[in-house]
């Protein structure tokens, strides 16, 4: 049976972490082994880190996503769409095969686009990551691709249209005028069972041209 | 008019989809919430001994386990919560909770289960054989009424059909009208074919993962369902608990074509394990787990024989289809293709007969046009051989037997509301240049040759008897409450345009209401069965109607004369003839509020359904409230009828197909929502092509085990599978059924463009028919190359 990419903590999210203090922080580390993790989680923006765990590997790590640094525990074999979605809360990174198959999990490492499910967050930690939730300007202004996505009615149900948006915005940084096939085949790593294709594909070159 | 309708505009939850913001049941957290996993059969089919799960419970961080046995059983054969007696791989036996999802998985592992392998099958024919294995210990038949029953055909049976063909014993059940041997004998042409469509997966992007709490107790769930209040009543029950105790979210939906209509078991167990722990539960569902517990078409093994005079007039169809069931209740696929047979083809003479038979295979549910596009994948290939031997066009003999609105539908003969299959046919061909490109039809360039085709299907699409409901607020405000659920069609935001159009309101000042179930949602039909666009206009226009006659009422009331007096117009209600005496909405709805009885909510009409009553009473005394019942007119089964043309590029040396061109045309009536529809129109046919050339299950014979669990082995369409560009056209008339015109589309879109695909290979080889879907690369080499192909005619669940 396929276990699919767990995740390494107890997942309660804090609606409020700045009320908690670092003595709260280190009760709750001495309280409970296992909720050191969910602990260092409300830890994430302290700028001095904690000790690393006992076991030899440097859980807490600092990554930089949607260029803000989050700091996170992270256990060794945990992918970064764990990562994104339990410990800081990034949800829009979907996963809907936890298995490089289908692309809904596409973020941007270093402008690249990647499967999220099958990137280590370990290896990642000296890198730039884009996801979906990081594309919106401060003042509102949706990336071209999503404006283009919306005037193209490119989602159907929904559930890929992170992943294709990712894919779309890695390919114009790197092409910003690529034809129907260039499109055609840069998105072709992510999979649409609503079969949006077509309307995606006008999306990518709406924003290639009102970029 | 606000003038709303057939226009294009931006659906309200779409901006959440290209921000991430769009929340769906795995995005959910609660405080201390566990994680939950299923310990599921390996086998096809076994009986659970004993459980020891001692090693399991002892581990840190393991909270319960829950067993079949804590869980309401359910009648036989349904799909069922947990199990201890598995009938497909995969199926739950139990659920572990923990404080990690690792952990719970762990836990998993170190359950030891004593199971006893008991006698399985993954053919329809094998179980038919004098003392082939069944499915189910008490049977290999579902029929109606009395549960599960054991049949056989005789050694006569099997011996009576000829090498390749399907042998043909005692139905399951069967219909027909007319006289079908005076019907043959009238042919000029009988073609007797045997034929083979795969069981294929829904391959939803979002697993059916689900998210359960309970709250001073009420059970509050998280789950992917198309529909929203249909599932709610099943969902209840599942859980265990009074329907009003449930709150039951679901504002996105990340597909899923059928097997998320209804309610289904596996979404209870969060809640189950929720309440056995005192804590929130979220239970994740892996790829491979959605290939057992995700649904699945059902498989056909058929036999048609046609018969067709010299102007290509079908003058009699006599079908046999043998389903492929999984093991349970399963589908009514087979009843639904004669079906659409008997409106696409119109034959002067028909007889059905067919057998659902259970296998040890994933549970069986309607997947986007249940039956209606086995058939069209099935049986449009013939009428091109047909069309071929008397020497007709492809398009002239679909059209000479196409449905007008007199046609008569299914074994009942009843009447249909209105039937546009000719001019999609006739528009369609003149769109596509049809004539232009036949001629192209089997050039070759290099290894590559030319095919072109048509392929037409059908879908039911359309229902009534449902609740509307909006609500004017004192701030002038449309709220459009909609309970028909978000599948991704955004349907349930086109049909909640009619509300706004009746009670002329631009949409600006409307919201639409949905999404979870405490926010005071109708009774509606569920987003399945292509009949959003049919139903809930209806419901929609009912409910507006009812706040256009409260609204003048009010006016009448608080401003002298009688209600007739009165019109509506720029969100206001004013008299007729002195257009200064009137109130605006907002006045209005604080009026309702004043007056109360009906018009604030507290006195609802008394056909509305208990759902709606309670929504009302939640929403009463907020507002104008417009309830109404769905009690317009229905007059007959409501067609949504399309027809798609395709040219391909076929390599004879590596099977390999493009896809050139595609066009779909529809008759769904009205246009309500161009861009959606056209949505629809080529996302279908991406399915449409997956079905055709791609798509199936794989089932090896000697385990019993799967062999398609993953998107690359079960190969749904990728962007470099279809074309990257696709045309749409509509007929746009109305249905006389609807109060502004509309039917729906979603289904038929998928059939017509297989069909299609399926037409043009064959075209494109010669007129090769390969009676089966999906008709795979290797399967096109072995024609060229002339060797037999590597599967029997009549096996199932091949590569």
């Amino acid at each position: 049976m396929d276990s699919s990419g767990a995740p390494g903590t107890t997942v309660t999210l804090l609606t409020t972490p700045s009320n908690w203090s670092r003595r709260d922080l280190i009760k709750g580390v001495i309280a409970s082994g296992v909720s050191v993790s969910a602990m260092s989680y409300f830890a994430a923006g302290c700028t001095t880190p904690l000790p690393a765990q006992t076991g030899g590997v440097d859980r807490l790590l600092s990554l930089t996503v949607n260029g803000q640094v989050r700091r996170v525990d992270v256990l060794p074999g945990e992918t970064l769409a764990m990562t994104l979605r339990y410990k800081l809360g990034l949800t829009g990174t979907k996963l809907g095969c936890d298995r490089a198959e289908c692309g809904a999990c596409t973020v941007l490492i270093d402008d690249v686009n990647h499967y999220a499910c099958s990137t280590l967050t370990h290896r990642v930690r000296d890198r730039e990551i884009t996801t979906v939730e990081g594309l919106e300007s401060p003042d509102g202004i949706l990336h071209p691709v999503q404006q283009a996505f919306i005037d193209e009615l490119g989602p159907q149900c929904g559930f890929c249209t992170s992943g294709q948006v990712m894919s779309a915005v890695a390919l114009l940084r790197v092409n910003p005028n690529p034809t129907r096939q260039e499109a055609r085949e840069a998105m072709s790593g992510n999979l649409c069972r609503c079969g949006a294709y077509d309307h995606y594909l006008n999306g990518v070159m709406r924003a290639a041209r009102e970029a | 008019m606000a003038d709303l309708l057939g226009k294009n505009f931006t659906p309200p939850d779409i901006h959440g989809k290209v921000t991430g913001r769009a929340k769906y049941a795995e995005d959910f957290r609660m405080d201390g919430m566990l994680f939950c996993r299923l310990l599921q059969s390996p086998m096809p089919h076994c009986r659970v001994l004993g459980i020891d799960s001692s090693a399991a419970l002892a581990m840190d961080g393991v909270v319960a386990i829950l067993t079949a046995d804590e869980v309401p059983e359910q009648p036989g054969p349904a799909n069922n919560i947990l199990t201890n007696e598995p009938h497909f791989v995969g199926e739950p036996i139990l659920a572990v909770a923990a404080i990690t999802e690792t952990i719970a998985q762990n836990a998993i592992e170190a359950i030891e289960l004593d199971l006893e392998p008991l006698p399985f099958c993954v053919d329809p024919l094998e179980s038919l054989q004098p003392g082939g294995p069944n499915a189910r210990t008490d049977g290999n038949t579902v029929v109606e009424r009395d549960g599960v029953q054991e049949r056989k055909w005789t050694e006569a049976d099997f011996a009576a059909a000829a090498e390749g063909e399907l042998p043909m014993g005692e139905p399951g059940t069967e219909w027909s009208y007319g006289d079908i041997d005076a019907g043959f004998a009238e042919a000029s042409i009988i073609l007797d074919e045997t034929f083979v469509t795969a069981g294929t997966s829904h391959h939803s992007m979002e697993p059916r993962t689900a998210m359960a709490y309970w709250q001073n107790g009420k059970c509050y769930l998280h789950a992917s369902t198309q529909s929203q209040s249909f599932v709610h009543p099943g969902i209840a029950e599942y859980i265990g608990v009074e329907p009003e105790n449930l709150v039951y979210i679901a504002e996105y939906c990340g597909g899923g074509f059928g097997s998320k209509g209804g309610a289904y078991p596996l979404l209870s167990i969060p809640a189950h394990m929720s309440r056995k722990t005192q804590r929130p539960v979220l239970m994740r569902i892996s790829r491979a787990e959605e290939y057992f517990l995700g649904s699945a078409r059902p498989g056909f093994q058929g036999r048609i024989k046609m018969g067709f005079r010299d102007d290509g007039r079908i003058t009699a169809v006599d079908v046999y289809i043998v389903q492929e069931n999984g093991p349970n209740r399963g589908g009514g696929d087979m009843n639904s293709a004669a079906s659409a047979i008997s409106i696409v083809y119109t034959p002067l003479n028909m007889r059905y007969r067919g057998i659902s038979i259970l296998t040890n295979t994933p549970p069986r549910g309607p997947q986007r046009g249940p039956g209606q596009n086995q058939m069209a994948t099935a049986v449009e290939p013939l009428l091109d051989k047909a069309a071929r031997q008397l020497g007709l066009d492809q398009v002239a003999i679909r059209h000479i037997n196409a449905p007008t609105h007199d046609s008569l539908y299914g074994s009942s003969r009843g009447p249909i509301t209105s039937a546009y299959l000719r001019e999609a046919l006739e528009q369609g061909a003149e769109l596509f240049g049809w004539e232009e490109r036949r001629l192209r039809s089997g050039q070759r360039d290099g290894s590559k040759v030319r095919g072109v085709g048509v392929g037409q299907a059908f879908h039911s699409a359309g229902s009534s008897g449902f609740d509307g409901l909006v609500r004017i607020t004192p701030d002038g405000k449309l709220h459009i409450h909609s309970g028909v659920g978000n599948l991704g069609t955004y349907s349930y935001a086109s049909t909640s345009r009619v509300a706004a159009e009746v009670l002329d309101c631009r949409w600006e000042t409307c919201e639409i209401v949905h999404g979870d179930s405490s926010r005071g949602l109708p009774w509606t039909l569920g987003q399945f069965g292509s009949n959003t666009s049919f139903t809930m206009t209806r419901t929609n226009f009912a409910a507006a109607t009812d706040a256009v006659r409260k609204l003048k009422e009010i006016a009448a009331r608080r401003l002298g004369g009688s209600a007739s007096d009165y019109d509506i117009g720029n969100e206001t209600v004013f008299a007729r003839g002195n257009p200064g005496r009137r109130l605006t909405y907002a006045q209005a709805a604080q009026a309702a509020i004043e007056i109360g009885g009906e018009f604030s909510g507290h006195e609802p009409p008394e056909d509305i359904d208990s759902l709606t009553r309670r929504a009302v009473a939640g929403l009463a005394g907020t507002g104008l409230i417009g309830v109404a019942r769905d009690n317009l007119v229905q007059s007959g089964a409501v067609p949504a009828l399309a027809a798609g043309f395709v040219e391909i590029e076929l390599d004879l040396e590596t099977g390999g197909i493009e896809i050139l061109d595609y066009l779909g045309v529809v008759d769904c009536g009205t246009v309500l929502h161009p861009q959606s529809l056209s949505t629809q129109i080529k996302g279908g046919a991406v399915m449409g092509f997956g079905m055709a050339v791609s798509e199936r299950h794989i089932y090896d014979r000697h385990w019993g085990l799967p062999g398609a669990v993953g998107f690359h082995q079960a190969k749904p369409p990728s962007y470099l599978d279809v074309p990257s560009e696709m045309d749409w056209h509509a007929v746009d008339q109305p249905d006389p059924n609807n109060p502004v015109g509309s039917k729906g589309i979603g289904e038929p879109t998928m059939g017509c463009a297989g069909a299609a695909l399926l037409c043009a290979i064959s075209d494109a080889l010669g007129g090769h028919y390969f009676n089966r879907t999906p008709v795979v690369a290797d399967m096109i080499i072995n024609v060229v190359s002339e060797r037999a192909q590597s599967h029997r005619p009549l096996q199932v669940n091949t590569q």
